[in-house]
């Protein structure tokens, strides 16, 4: 079977998806010659020409906001915003009205647009570049998000994401773009929604992550053996639906969760999850559930990310003191 | 005004005097040296992602000229490094910034010139706030904010020109049309002839100059600070350039970019006609230029090492600056850190 990095199993998805429905187009900065940024649109415009890559002018607002026109004109655009970061200028769009529209209307309209965004710290970017903003839409209900953490799952779930009647925001972990290859099968293949996967499978303690933090989970699962924990590795893959019975199960199985995420830790998604637990199955915990992720302040300079964003370290802390109460 | 040729055009007379001139073209070589020197550094990880002045110089130094650094506030996009120099912020500071550094790239107090930003545009509705604030607090001080055309494109510009012409903010929109935005061509960027045109829809004057004619630059920024200083509102200038370099040190413009047109726009070189023009006057030479060369790399080079020296940020840097008090919960994060790290 063929192997691809992540932004291969990207650049595969996209590609087939036009190739099969001519509705698909591709939209955004710097997405035609040049083919992103991160080339995750390389080589697209020479095949599906200028009215179906289309780059835009710089401005995020009208990227989103006439990507849902576009869907009720019948188009399927997949936007590139080029960094997770820079949705703040097309938040509006993205949040409150496309979030919204199916409602709006009664029914009668619904958005098929996917909006795709890299993020996530670890490759010394400017400001705005890394921050990690995805729970700020799990408060705009009407959007689907989806936070793929390997090549498999980032080429199912684009494709399960540009067929979804509903709008879908895509989120790329950056640090992994090119960190490995996978296999990746040729031709269309889906991974559903709101099924968390399983990354490893362990008796004492289950690591809660997504995207490029599963990585630094998967890391912390092997340090954590040679300690003699055997650690479960949960990757929810999507927030929003968010897999309520896997997780449950899957902390219930080792009874301690630590959860890691990327964003501040301040109401980030992580604080979710944990109330869910305690909601669901709070009687089975024999720990406090715990959480890793970034600090309360504003991404900082790229010469202190590394003190920033959760660590092997800090998650490795983490877990020993749930292992201890 | 100055041809790409050298020569003064027919009739026209600039504001600058020839030794003005020669100042001029001192800043612009050092910008184009310091560009070529930190490239360098970049490719070998001594430096951050930068973006070069190469091309713009005469646009940048040109409207930097024009600006009182003693009064007047720069508020910079991100290409107009020298022009922030110019404006009173020392090399080293603005340096040590791509090198990492916290408290020796802090904009030492009386300078007044705005951090750079990352967030395309975002820097314009300040800008018209600090225009209109001075204003109010009866300073005749004047705001030159700087944009490329790729930012001309986003809603914070429209609002932010639209805003500063109904309070009548004494503030001069810079916008560098240096033909690209990444990869973005200025053709794609908007169906508009003229970007200076769009001044017309905010009730304010635009103006179109050679943004590698660093006399009519000058000129025509002169003529906007003044008309703003003198209670005549704010003006939209565009520099017509040529971005002579890549976007920035990530990025590769021969997927996009014609070379023919790199070579045209190559013959523009603002710095190369204002060498020749001196040279007609018996003010340039070879000698001269070999000599300012190595005198304005010995200064870019002292500030360099300067930032490379300055203290190292600390992990608990992190936590610096964002609070002026801290919420107790910051706090704990800043001394579990702190524990950790060792410090
Ligand atoms: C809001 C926002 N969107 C996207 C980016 C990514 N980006 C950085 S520079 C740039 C192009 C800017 O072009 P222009 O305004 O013409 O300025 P130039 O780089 O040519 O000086 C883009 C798209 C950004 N920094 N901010
Ligand atoms: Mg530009």
């Amino acid at each position: 079977m063929p192997e691809r990095n992540v932004v291969e199993a990207i650049n595969n998805a996209l590609a087939d998806e036009m190739e099969s429905d001519p509705r698909v187009m591709v939209l955004g900065l710097d997405v035609g010659k040049l083919g992103g940024v991160f080339r995750t649109t390389s080589g697209l415009v020479e095949r599906f020409g200028t009215d179906r890559v289309v780059d835009t002018p710089l401005a995020e607002a009208s990227i989103i906001g006439a990507s849902l026109g576009l869907a009720l004109a019948g188009m399927v655009p997949v936007a590139e915003i080029q960094f997770l970061g820079f949705t703040a200028q097309g938040f509006h769009q993205l949040g409150p009205q496309l979030g919204k529209y199916r409602q709006r209307s009664r029914g009668r309209y619904h958005c098929q647009v996917t909006v795709r965004a890299p993020f996530g710290g670890g490759i010394r970017s400017p400001e705005f570049h890394s921050d990690a903003v995805e729970a700020q839409f799990v408060q705009s209900p009407g959007i689907k998000i989806v936070m793929p953490s390997n090549p498999y799952d980032a080429k199912g779930l684009l494709i399960e994401a540009i067929r979804d009647p509903d709008p879908v925001l895509y989120c790329e972990p950056d640090r992994l773009y090119r960190a490995g290859r996978a296999e990746v099968p040729d031709g269309s293949y889906t991974v559903a929604f709101g099924k968390a996967a399983v990354a490893r499978e362990g008796k004492d303690v289950t690591l809660v992550a997504w995207s490029a933090a599963v990585e630094l989970c998967l890391r912390a699962a092997g340090k954590l053996a040679d300690e003699g924990v055997s650690a479960t590795v949960l990757d929810l893959r999507t927030l929003v639906p968010l897999d309520v019975e896997t997780l449950c199960a899957q902390v219930v199985k080792t009874g301690r969760c630590v959860i890691v995420h990327e964003a501040p830790l301040s109401a980030g998604f992580g604080a979710e999850i944990s109330a869910t637990l305690m909601e669901e199955v709070f009687y089975d915990l024999d720990a406090p559930v715990a959480r890793v992720g970034a600090f309360d302040v504003p991404f900082p300079a790229a010469s202190l990310e590394d003190y920033y964003l959760p660590s092997l370290d800090r998650v490795l802390v983490a877990v020993r003191r749930t292992m201890q109460s | 005004m100055l041809l790409p040729d050298g020569t003064i055009a027919a009739g026209a007379k600039s504001r600058m005097e020839e030794e003005f001139l020669l100042e001029a073209l001192r800043w612009m070589m050092k910008s184009r040296l310091y560009d070529q020197r930190v490239i360098a550094l970049q490719r070998q990880g001594q430096f951050g992602v930068f973006s070069p002045g190469t091309g713009q110089e005469a646009s940048i130094i040109g409207s930097a000229m024009a600006v009182d650094p003693s009064r007047d506030w720069m508020v910079p996009q991100y290409r107009e490094l020298m022009a922030t120099v110019h404006h009173g912020l020392p090399l080293e500071v603005i340096s040590a910034q791509y090198l990492g550094k916290i408290a020796p790239a802090r904009i030492p107090d009386g300078v007044k010139v705005l951090p750079t930003q990352v967030s395309i545009a975002a820097q314009l509705p300040q800008a018209t706030g600090l225009a209109w604030g001075l204003r109010l607090r009866g300073e005749d001080s004047v705001v030159i904010a700087y944009v490329g055309e790729g930012g001309s494109s986003e809603g914070d510009f429209h609002e932010a020109l639209n805003l500063a012409g109904v309070v009548h903010a004494p503030i001069v929109f810079f916008l560098q049309n240096n033909q690209w935005a990444i990869s973005t061509s200025r053709r794609v960027q908007s169906a508009t002839q003229s970007f200076a045109l769009r001044a017309a829809g905010y009730g304010f004057e635009g103006v179109e100059v050679d943004g590698n004619d660093v006399m009519a630059v000058y000129d025509a920024a002169c003529d906007a600070v003044e008309r703003a200083r003198n209670g005549g509102g704010p003006s939209l200038i565009e520099a017509v350039t040529y971005r002579m370099s890549f976007h920035n040190t990530t990025d590769n413009p021969s997927r996009y970019q014609d070379p023919k047109e790199f070579e045209e726009a190559r013959t523009r070189d603002p710095i190369e006609r204002v060498q020749k023009y001196l040279a007609g006057l018996g003010l340039w030479d070879g000698k001269r230029e070999t000599a300012l060369t190595e005198e304005l790399r010995e200064e870019n080079e002292h500030a360099l090492k300067h930032a490379a020296g300055a203290a190292a940020p600390r992990p608990e840097d992190v936590f610096a600056n964002v609070y002026g008090d801290p919420p107790p919960r910051v706090l704990r994060q800043r001394a579990e850190l702190v524990d950790r790290s060792g410090v």
